[in-house]
């Protein structure tokens, strides 16, 4: 017997979209955790509960259609089960399409792990006609089989105790054994013999599974038996060779297939004779067939998808404006807090430049992931998501992609203004691994809104006639190339046919509050705890970068004699008010002209001391590559700037172009500098565009493709990989216009 | 009334029939056979996205979609006749 104070083990398990996050969510409420499985991206979600004075522990397993082994999930699944042994595992099943979810409770039949079933979404079974005999299918699976509806938390209790007393009175596993046909039958029951008399993997599964497994060809259990006894192993992938042959010859078929049809005739057989019963035809049309008449109509439906999503992008970056101002203001207030306590020096630059300025890029990016994960939650609790993936998926995949690619794509900036980072997060809704990566490797193209003021000033500067024309074009040009570099990535590192499709349109929903806050502060809080931490200590390394090593003594001392210069050149009585007030508004033209002076020299030396920085003798040694593309040194240290966030591009150039921060926020001065200087053309302005577009996506966002792909190796890819495409693209305009004499 | 055997892609919208054969293996096999797609089973097209790809079908009392080269593995035993 188990001690009272111990924690019980219970897994919850089911198919996708059959009630299992709400159920979790009723359950444990706020008592949860989500963590990552090591090394792979399916999310391990833990919460707790406690039952007479019994503290249990559930975990959330990710929803699968079976325990094969082919996804990640169903291999974290079978995993968890076969090493973890929970006592129990509450398998849920959607009563309004119960053959299919039966499918998964038959395969814990066959691994004789304790079950108990939550038969879910009664009320939805009952508007559509569909009764069911709980009684008798309790008896017939020889289970408890508790009625819950997990959206009003009905039948929960019951459940919670009827697992309770489950575990205690079945400790043991218990497989049962279905008739797969008599060739398959014949095949196990030798298998079975073979397993047992070696003791072959029977510490991990029972006998007959493996046997079974051998049979459906499962890579995973045959790389086990081959490490734990060679000669069996060889001896059982021989007896699954001649049974596959066998069939091949006689049937047209295989044993893996063989044995689901036989699990599906498992499954017909315990329904039949009174379990389901059905009040109305089966061919009657539900509310969601209804609705999605019109919702994938071939003429309305692409019509309200785009609605739609521009909606969610008119939210997510609507409504997060206000609160990403306040933070903003939150920030400048702390800044100029700091400003005034902290005394003149290094220690001060660092924590204003370094350490607030890179909270305030993590923490500026909150309001928008969690109205981004809000926005995607409702659409796909509500269903709408899956049928975005299945309108669109044609024109993905040509690229390599998946039809659910679109909503990354769309928040990375797809309609000129989203942001690649919470992009990059909305890639989870993909299941299919390849085409996932793909997707957040290529999101970052997208134009989002850091680099839009960017583009808006090169635009203002150069194309000023058809400014709403140029922009447009970017778009169109930034989305043609995110979907080619998606098909060369497709073809080239992650080449590999496309994963199946398959995708189950669930019936429309209406998401619950609970849910929607849960699943939104989940990811919000991942995002802060694990990305805040990168983004930190990058930003701080880029301050150094851009800051040290300072000018030496001798260049500041000159810059201090000369604004010493012209303070002493003014009458007595007004150097006062040159030094004190530096911003002040109402001056003679004397004074003002004295302090414009001095600007000049301020900027003079914020140019040299960036020039003798890190960043800049690293934007200097890059002007060898950059040549081709047209960029001065100039450029590449406010390119190199970048790389912390695009907002960075317009800061660091109006520096290097000796223009006040005060000034450089208005980019009108900053573009007629640029227009003016006779280095720029607007053919040089394209190359710019062109590589501000596509070059090494941001830190933050980095950090997060790093997390999302559970790798280092794709961030570094991410930033070799753009910033090559970029400069071989910015390189081919800047060339080929001066070759073809195009605006220059 | 007479049957006669066709692929999944070549259903019209509403035709209903009763799988015949699943001539997918590996991953895909698994896949369709998970999704309850098996021989003997009953489907209905419920449409086509709109550009024809990928197919939607009602089968056991849900709506699956399938991509129309992941179709053109499924043979369905339909009744003749316009």
């Amino acid at each position: 017997m188990k001690e009272k104070h111990e924690e019980r083990l219970v897994a919850l398990a089911g198919n996708p979209n059959c009630g299992k996050s709400t159920l979790f969510n009723a359950i444990t409420g706020a008592r949860q955790h989500v963590s990552n499985y090591p090394g792979i991206t399916v999310e391990k979600k833990e919460g707790y509960y406690s039952l007479n004075g019994q503290q249990f522990r559930l975990v959330d397993l990710p929803g699968t259609y079976s325990l094969t082994a082919y996804s990640p999930e169903e291999l974290v699944a079978r995993d968890l089960l076969v090493q973890d042994r929970p006592e129990v595992v509450v398998n849920i099943v959607d009563a309004s399409n119960l053959e299919r979810n039966l499918y998964l409770t038959t395969q814990f039949l066959e691994l004789g792990i304790p079950v108990v079933v939550a038969l879910n979404m009664m009320d939805v079974a009952a508007s559509r006609g569909i009764e069911i005999d709980v009684d008798k299918l309790a008896q017939r699976l020889g289970l408890p089989v508790i009625a819950t509806v997990a959206r009003s938390g009905k039948g929960k209790d019951l459940l919670l105790q009827t697992v309770a007393n489950f575990a205690a009175s079945h400790s043991n596993w218990a497989p049962i054994r279905i008739s797969y046909g008599s060739d398959v039958d014949l095949a196990l029951d030798s298998m079975e013999r073979e397993i047992l008399t070696a003791q072959f993997l029977t510490d991990r599964y029972p006998a007959r599974w493996t046997g079974l497994k051998y049979l459906e060809a499962d890579e995973p259990i045959m790389n086990q038996g081959r490490q734990c006894n060679p000669q069996v192993a060889t001896r059982l992938e021989e007896m699954a060779n001649r049974l596959t042959e066998h069939m091949q010859k006689t049937l047209d078929s295989y044993p893996e297939a063989i044995i689901a049809d036989h699990r599906y005739g498992f499954i017909a057989a315990l329904l039949k004779d009174g379990v389901v019963g059905r009040s109305q035809g089966i061919d009657r049309l539900y509310l969601s067939d209804r609705i999605d008449r019109v919702a994938t109509n071939r003429f309305f439906g692409p019509l309200l998808m785009l609605a739609i999503l521009y909606a969610v992008y008119q939210v997510t970056f609507e409504y997060s404006e206000i609160p990403v101002r306040w933070l903003e203001t939150g920030f400048a207030w702390l800044s100029s807090l700091m400003e005034r306590l902290l005394p003149p020096g290094p220690l001060k630059s660092l924590v204003i430049s370094g350490i607030i300025a890179g909270a305030g890029g993590v923490l500026g990016f909150v309001p928008l992931i969690i109205l981004m994960f809000l926005a995607i939650a409702v659409l796909e609790d509500s269903g709408y998501l899956s049928r975005v993936a299945y309108m669109l998926d044609r024109v993905f995949r040509t690229f390599g992609l998946h039809g659910s690619s679109v909503m990354a794509y769309i928040v990375s900036g797809g309609i000129a203004g989203g942001c690649a980072v919470p992009g990059v997060m909305a890639t989870r809704t993909l299941r299919s691994s390849r085409e996932r990566l793909a997707t957040l490797l290529t999101a970052p193209f997208m134009n989002c809104g850091a680099k839009l003021p960017v583009f808006a000033m090169l635009i203002a500067a150069f194309f000023p006639a058809k400014r709403a024309l140029v922009m447009f074009l970017l778009t169109l040009f930034s989305w043609c190339a995110a979907l080619l570099l998606a098909k060369l990535i497709r073809s080239t590192i992650l080449r590999g046919p496309s994963t199946p499709f398959l995708l189950e349109l669930p019936p429309y929903r209406l998401p619950t509050f609970k849910g929607l806050f849960i699943h939104t502060w989940e990811r919000t809080w991942q995002y802060i705890q694990k990305a805040g931490t990168t983004i930190l200590a990058i930003s701080v390394l880029l301050w150094a970068l851009m800051n040290y090593p300072s000018l030496p003594e001798d260049q500041k001392h000159a810059f201090d004699m000369e604004r010493q210069s012209i303070t002493t050149s003014l009458p007595e009585e007004l150097r006062e008010t040159v030094i004190i007030d530096r911003n002040g508004a109402q001056l003679s033209a004397q004074i003002a002209e004295a302090q414009r002076q001095i600007r000049e020299v301020d900027h003079a030396e914020a140019l040299n001391a960036l020039k003798h920085s890190f960043a800049g003798r690293l934007g200097i040694a890059l002007e060898r590559l950059s040549r081709w593309c047209g960029f001065d040194w100039r450029i590449n240290i406010a390119l190199v700037g970048g790389f912390a966030a695009k907002e960075v591009i317009i800061s660091a150039l109006g520096t290097a172009y000796s223009l006040g921060k005060t000034e450089a926020d208005k980019s009108t001065s900053l573009s007629q500098r640029m227009a003016s200087d006779p280095q720029w053309s607007p053919l040089s302005a394209f190359a710019l565009i062109a590589f501000i577009m596509l070059y090494a996506p941001c830190f933050a966002t980095v950090a997060c493709i790093i997390k999302e792909s559970g790798s280092w190796k794709w961030g570094i890819f991410s930033m070799v990989f753009n910033s090559t495409v970029a400069f071989m693209a910015a390189a081919l305009i800047y060339q080929g216009g001066r070759w073809l004499g195009i605006g220059t | 009334m007479a049957k006669k055997t066709i692929l999944l892609r070549h259903m019209a919208e509403g035709q209903a029939g009763l799988i015949y054969q699943v001539k997918a293996q590996g991953e895909l096999g698994r896949r369709i056979r998970d999704m309850g797609l098996v021989p003997g089973t009953r489907i209905q097209v419920q449409g086509r996205a709109p550009l024809k790809d990928p197919v939607a079908i009602r089968t056991r009392d849900f709506t699956l979609t399938l991509r129309n080269n992941e179709a053109d593995l499924i043979h369905v035993e339909v009744e003749c006749g316009e």
